[in-house]
């Protein structure tokens, strides 16, 4: 059983989740990456992506768009721009937004900004992913 | 002594005035309380942040990003905060003083403003308004805030202007809000604070430090902004809150004294039509 350390996850709105977890596991912008106590002090970039939690009491997962984590050893920060429980998730939007998404994405015209449709698309297949 | 009638409707219309007074005091105590909510929840998140970014440029003390130095312009772009609506006190004008007593030579300010009320002010100044967000103020988004941020940051790394600041009302609590004048960009610290971030462990980046900056300095901005947003919104309700309440009790004071020379001049014209009838009275007899 690993040690478990001090997981913090802020959100401009609210204080997300805090408390004792022994792993995490999210997606950076180099990819996915677990991480556990006594990591080395790294702060890095997040992507659009699953957050999955493992505390005591079993698994959590949540959808995570943007921001950064700081991880301090014993101490783990995510601030986070947008974080949400599956049971918070509006799938019927998440599909809309989809569908929205590639449908730019397949236009191919010039006045589309194809990263941001990209990152609409990967928010909405994270989103539905999640729950 | 003024007639009778005249007083009454005097008071007439005080009194309509304060029961506008008066409810406007209870919405506001109601925004009040619910922006005063939001600016509490979100400010983890700001303290974190600042924590982080300070703690990130303390220990890459001489990294040269750009926006870790001035532009090359002598343009300083203000964003200010303030509110849609007037009735609020010294609210609005208090931001406008900010400005106009920064030092800064008018020619050079660049304003975004929120807030259309603080606008007219500052245009009859004669500032330049560089844009004009005033809608954001009733109901402000971390979008919003992230919206007006990129633009605000678009200029500077094109080099139209050299500094950003930020000038908005700092809630302290219910009765005490301090307009506040706050540099964003290029990032400043105290040196008391570095020193004290200098002490944390030696920390790695990832992708490397300097991307890393470039994503997260941003997102410094506009959490500080998103905040300020939040806080203005509170202040605003707080400060038209004081307002209003001071007028609703300036109207019963004005009232008490209306009503006193109301009795006074019944009592004189009563006293002086017994005079009539009784000086009547006596010449009949």
């Amino acid at each position: 059983m690993a040690e478990n350390f001090q997981l913090q996850i802020i959100t401009p709105d609210r204080v997300f989740y805090e408390g004792e977890a022994s792993m995490v596991e999210f997606t950076s912008v180099d990819g996915e990456m677990g991480v556990y106590k006594h990591h080395i002090p790294l702060t890095t970039v997040l992507a659009p992506g699953i957050v999955t939690i493992s505390e005591s009491g079993g698994k959590k997962e949540a959808a995570i768009h943007a921001g950064f984590v700081q991880i301090l050893g014993e101490k783990i920060t995510f601030l986070a721009e947008i974080a949400e429980w599956p049971d918070e998730i509006d799938v019927s939007r998440a599909e809309a937004a989809k569908a929205r998404a590639e449908e730019r994405l397949r236009s191919h015209s010039a006045d589309i900004d194809v990263a941001r449709a990209e990152i609409a698309l990967k928010k909405a297949l994270v989103r539905l992913h999640v729950k | 002594m003024a007639s009778m009638r005249d007083i009454k409707r005097r008071k007439g219309s005080i009194q309509s005035t304060q029961q506008i007074t008066k409810a406007m005091k209870l919405v506001s105590t109601v925004k009040l309380q619910k922006a005063r909510n939001r600016a509490e929840q979100s400010n983890p998140y700001f303290n974190h942040m600042y924590q982080t970014v300070t703690s990130m440029l303390a220990r890459s003390g001489n990294l040269n990003h750009p926006y870790l130095k001035p532009g090359n312009s002598q343009k300083k772009a203000v964003i200010t905060i303030a509110s849609n609506r007037g009735l609020a006190g010294g609210y609005n004008s208090n931001v406008v003083k900010l400005i106009t007593n920064s030092g800064m030579a008018k020619e050079d300010v660049q304003v975004y403003m929120i807030g259309r009320k603080a606008k007219e002010l500052l245009m009859r100044k004669g500032y330049e308004i560089k844009a004009d967000y005033s809608d954001v103020i009733e109901g402000p988004t971390y979008d919003d805030a992230s919206v007006i941020c990129k633009e605000v940051l678009e200029a500077f790394s094109k080099g139209e202007i050299g500094e950003i600041y930020l000038a908005y009302t700092h809630f302290k609590n219910t009765v005490s809000h301090e307009p506040t004048l706050m540099k964003l960009l290029p990032v400043e610290f105290d040196e008391a604070e570095l020193k004290e971030a200098e002490a944390n462990v030696l920390m790695n980046y990832e992708p490397n430090e300097e991307e890393a900056l470039n994503l997260i300095i941003p997102k410094y901005m506009t959490s500080l902004f998103y905040g300020a947003l939040v806080e203005a919104v509170a202040s605003e309700n707080g400060a038209r809150m004081q307002a209003m309440d001071s007028a609703t009790s300036n109207a019963d004071e004005m009232i008490s004294d209306l009503t006193l020379k109301y009795n006074r001049a019944r009592q004189s014209s009563i006293t002086q039509e017994l005079t009539e009838i009784i000086a009547g009275a006596e010449a009949i007899s």
